[in-house]
């Protein structure tokens, strides 16, 4: 089975998968007790305005319709209208992607700058000493509330310490950009560092011992060689599948590190749209997430199947 | 007679476990004639994949030769350096591995591993490399060897993966091939095709084979001559069919006992009673001697050294006469 | 529970004779130890809050707010008076209670699907299957507050939210132990005995299977308390004026120029007993190994 076959694959097995992502998202607003209608126009609202909004909103319709509607929108790039600021909850969430996106970028790259060789340098001295203390990292590390961290962060390099880095926002300008986001990228990268190199240590750990790699010893190969065209090969198949699962509880990450450092990205918006009771903005965000993690998942696949042989041939 | 190929003295492999140390291999002598074929045989745990191991200086990362020498064309590898050795690996000496899926690099086409050797080694051009594997994939028998090439390792059988490891070993012109186990993995019928090709190969080739195996039947389809091991030492040497025919040692008379369609006329089977020791605290004197029924008083104390026997024989038990005296009454053989 | 990429950890199913080893050897395994005397030493003072507090944690001395340490208020006060050591140990016994509990509903729904998805397959498999793939579609933060969101606030809808994120990681770790074990000869000479598939799941398969889940348990209720402490800072979790860590931790990031004691400490409180949680996880997973 060729590359593109099995890409088609793929695809053809996410649509059930959105399907119940978009049908879970339509849902949270009936998961709310209570009339939502009720909830937004207040206790003190006439029976006759709260009936207008239901009727308004197809609230008193079944819910399959109610669902297929809300599909037929979807489709036609409508994620509905906030109820606070009055515009598209869609164009809301696109204007403040762009921040959240470059957290993400700026974060998983630190992430990997961090955890790769920290995870290199534990595997190729086993047992030694690096080794203990890399391991070491994990256990204390995952206990850690990233928020915290983030505040913790915020207080030495933010605040003390000459004061190297603003204390939120996203700054302007590309250079801005890094300056402002490096502090809460680094809180984002610091998070899943620790899973990352559990994970990492222990595939490289495995690609390190495997007996092929005594067969490519046994050739009388320079161990340069070794490292290079048999060990790190097949290691960079699982560092690949690592991390693209990792990026997805990295983005979900960034929602809480947003409102530490006042980042306006689509995490925030979230938060405040939760406070303010903008049942449709808090859908759109929910969803977009959802997407973004869907195509991480999709694009680490892909990525192993043109690393690895073996997994096209299912 | 020509000098050996292969000359291994006292040869020790330690461990170092939690425990303390472990010697996997302590006092292995033995010697290989050029285009011979020598059989390692013995349980798991005695010694003789650690022995062959060293050979090539590919012991695990906790494992290290202790003591004796290895001399292959006369050059001890022990007291060599590691570019030595490295040197010598594929050019001089090469291995066949027993689990071929785990032992092919998953991600590499067979053809390229195959090259590989040539290519780094020999310092071929790629093209002429890319030649010599696909003539090499012939030489095993693997059919249709210019579309095999391109495949990779999980996509060939069992057998078809042990002959692309034949093919790799003999890739860089190897005088002296290890072969730990190359068909324990198989089925009973290529088992068969395998081991016909090996001797074919080191008769047409002229190779040297040491051959590691737990099976005497493979041992005596394959090989010319003989060491038995036994927890970590070699305990008899000698040509396959006089070993096998009149053993003078306990141990490799139990072997033979209790191998159970080995071509036969005794009725009654016996498995040897008891395990073998552990390695990190062996029995005072001859280690079989918890177990052998020929033991008496003075096996208990001392060293056991290889005693040279006539024609190219070899035991470590002082009582072998017992011993052969015991299958000329029972034999294990039957004169055919 | 929490990303599907903490509930990597799989060993092999353990028949259940070799668990007995776990008595002779407990005390000898340093991490087990170390976990259970961090853990041990937090849940004591937990319980025996009342005493070894002076105040109630809600109560506000407007005189006295914003203090340092003293021999009064151990760990000083914060912007309302209220005493920090107190509302620290008071919180150790909301968070840590919470999160014990949090874990036992995803454990024991999740554990049910995987038995039978992994045992049945077919079209109850595929069907379990469709729903951890959605479910995993999300991150994880982000379905968790959207339920916290439309369920509301508090401790009752912490537990509904984080049980109906929560059971995805421990139905796939059951469901593949399940996979290997059913085809274990214990279990096909169970079926070949007739036996009913409700005792062969309940009384064979799981005891064999559920060891894994247990360990993973263990660092699910870090997972638990680090989305709780979340949720308070974020103030959808704990309302006010029960304390609780996040909260804390949120209402000291006004004063991090001048009190930054304040958010710092229930956060290391965080960490120390994540810490003797995992090394409990750890050193559980390495006595229920078999040897």
């Amino acid at each position: 089975m060729s590359l593109g076959g099995y890409v088609v694959r793929r695809l053809l097995q996410l649509v059930p998968i959105a399907l119940g992502v978009t049908i879970l998202v339509f849902f949270l607003i009936h998961l709310v007790p209570g009339d939502p209608a009720r909830t937004i126009l207040g206790n003190q609202a006439t029976t006759v305005r709260v009936k207008l909004l239901r009727h308004a909103w197809g609230l008193d319709r079944p819910l399959p319709v109610q669902y297929l509607k809300f599909m037929g929108r979807l489709l036609h790039g409508d994620l509905g209208t906030s109820l606070f600021y009055s515009v598209g909850a869609g164009r809301l969430v696109l204007q403040r992607l762009p921040v959240t996106l470059w957290l993400i970028g700026f974060g998983a790259v630190l992430a990997v700058a961090i955890a790769v060789p920290l995870s290199a340098f534990a595997a190729t001295h086993r047992d030694r000493l690096p080794d203990h203390i890399v391991r070491a990292v994990p256990l204390v590390g995952l206990g850690f509330p990233p928020f915290w961290l983030g505040i913790v962060l915020l207080l030495t390099f933010g605040l003390n310490l000459g004061r190297l880095f603003p204390v939120g926002g996203y700054g302007s300008g590309f250079t801005g950009h890094l300056h402002s986001m490096f502090l809460p990228a680094l809180t984002v990268a610091l998070g899943i560092a620790p899973i990352l190199i559990r994970s990492l240590r222990a595939g490289l750990l495995e690609v390190f011992e495997a007996e092929y790699i005594t067969t490519a010893r046994s050739k009388g190969l320079p161990e340069r060689r070794v490292l290079i065209r048999h060990a790190l090969r097949n290691a960079i198949v699982s560092t690949v599948s690592v991390l693209g699962v990792n990026i997805g509880y990295l983005v979900g990450g960034t929602l809480v590190i947003e409102q530490v450092y006042a980042i306006p990205g689509i995490g925030q918006l979230m938060i405040n749209s939760i406070f303010e009771r903008d049942f449709p903005v808090v859908q759109a965000v929910t969803l977009v997430f959802s997407v973004m993690v869907v195509l991480v998942y999709l694009a680490t696949d892909v990525a192993h199947a043109l690393l690895d042989p073996r997994v096209r041939f299912d | 007679m020509s000098e050996p190929l292969l000359r291994v003295t006292d040869l020790q492999v330690e461990f170092q476990l939690a425990r303390g140390i472990l010697r996997a291999v302590d006092g292995a002598s033995f010697e290989v004639q050029p285009g011979e074929a020598l059989g390692l045989v013995g349980e798991s745990g005695s010694g003789k994949t650690m022995a062959l191991r060293a050979l090539v200086g590919l012991l695990p990362r906790t494992a290290r030769i202790a003591g004796g020498s290895i001399e292959i064309d006369g050059e001890d590898i022990v007291r060599a350096d590691e570019s030595r050795r490295r040197e010598l690996r594929g050019h001089s000496v090469s291995m066949i591995f027993q689990e071929p899926m785990t032992a092919l690099n998953p991600v590499m086409r067979v053809g390229d591993q195959i090259a590989e050797g040539p290519l780094v080694r020999l310092g071929l051009t790629r093209r002429r490399a890319r030649e010599r594997a696909v003539e090499l994939m012939r030489l095993v028998g693997i059919p249709d060897p210019l579309r095999r090439a391109e495949a990779y390792p999980h996509e060939l059988s069992g057998g078809l993966r042990q002959r692309v490891m034949i093919a790799i070993a003999l890739s860089s012109d190897p005088k002296l091939i290890l072969c730990d186990e190359p068909t324990t993995a198989l089925d009973v019928t290529i088992q068969d095709q395998i081991l016909k090709l090996l001797r074919s190969l080191q008769e047409r080739l002229g190779v040297t084979l040491v051959f590691v195996s737990h099976d005497l039947a493979v041992i005596a389809q394959t090989c010319s001559s003989v060491a038995v091991m036994y927890a970590g030492q070699v305990v008899e040497t000698g040509r396959v069919e006089a070993v096998f025919r009149e053993p003078r040692h306990p141990y490799t008379l139990g072997l033979l006992r209790s191998v159970p369609d080995f071509d036969l006329v005794h009725e009654r089977l016996s498995s040897i009673p008891g395990a073998p020791p552990d390695l990190a605290a062996p029995p005072p004197g001859c280690r079989f001697h918890p177990r052998c029924s020929f033991a008496r008083e003075d096996c208990i104390h001392g060293d056991f050294p290889l005693l040279q026997l006539e024609h190219a024989r070899a035991t470590a038990c002082i009582h072998h006469d017992v011993c052969a005296e015991d299958v000329r009454r029972e034999p294990v053989i039957a004169d055919a | 529970m929490a990303a599907a990429a903490t509930a990597d950890a799989l060993g092999e199913a353990i028949p259940v004779g070799q668990r007995r080893g776990f008595r002779g050897r407990w005390y000898r395994t340093p991490s087990f130890v170390a976990g259970v005397s961090i853990l041990g030493t937090i849940v004591l003072l937990a319980v025996l809050a009342p005493l070894v507090t002076g105040f109630d944690p809600t109560y506000q001395d407007l005189n006295h707010t914003l203090q340092g340490p003293s021999w009064h208020h151990l760990l000083g006060t914060d912007d309302l008076g209220r005493d920090t050591w107190t509302r620290l140990v008071y919180g150790a016994r909301t968070d840590l209670r919470v999160a014990f509990l949090a874990v036992l509903f995803p454990f024991t729904i999740g554990t049910v699907l995987g038995l039978f998805s992994g045992y049945y397959g077919g079209w109850v498999d595929s069907i379990t299957s469709w729903f951890v793939n959605v479910v995993v579609a999300f991150p994880f933060y982000v379905l968790i507050i959207a339920l916290v969101f439309a369920l509301g606030s508090g401790t009752r809808n912490i537990y509904i939210a984080i049980t109906l994120v929560g059971w995805v990681s421990y139905t796939r770790i059951i469901r593949g132990e399940v996979l290997v074990a059913k085809r274990r000869d214990y279990v096909l000479a169970a079926r070949a005995g007739g036996l009913s598939d409700f005792r062969i799941l309940f009384r064979h398969l799981l005891p064999n299977v559920i060891t894994q889940a247990i360990v993973f348990a263990m660092s699910d209720i870090v997972l638990d308390i680090l989305a709780i402490v979340t949720l308070g800072y974020l103030g959808l979790g704990v309302q006010p004026p029960t304390p609780d860590w996040g909260t804390m931790i949120a209402e000291g990031q006004t004063f991090l120029t001048t009190h930054w004691e304040l958010s710092t400490i229930p956060g290391i409180a965080v960490v120390v007993t994540a810490l003797g949680l995992s090394l409990l996880a750890d050193g559980l997973a390495d006595l229920l190994r078999p040897e």
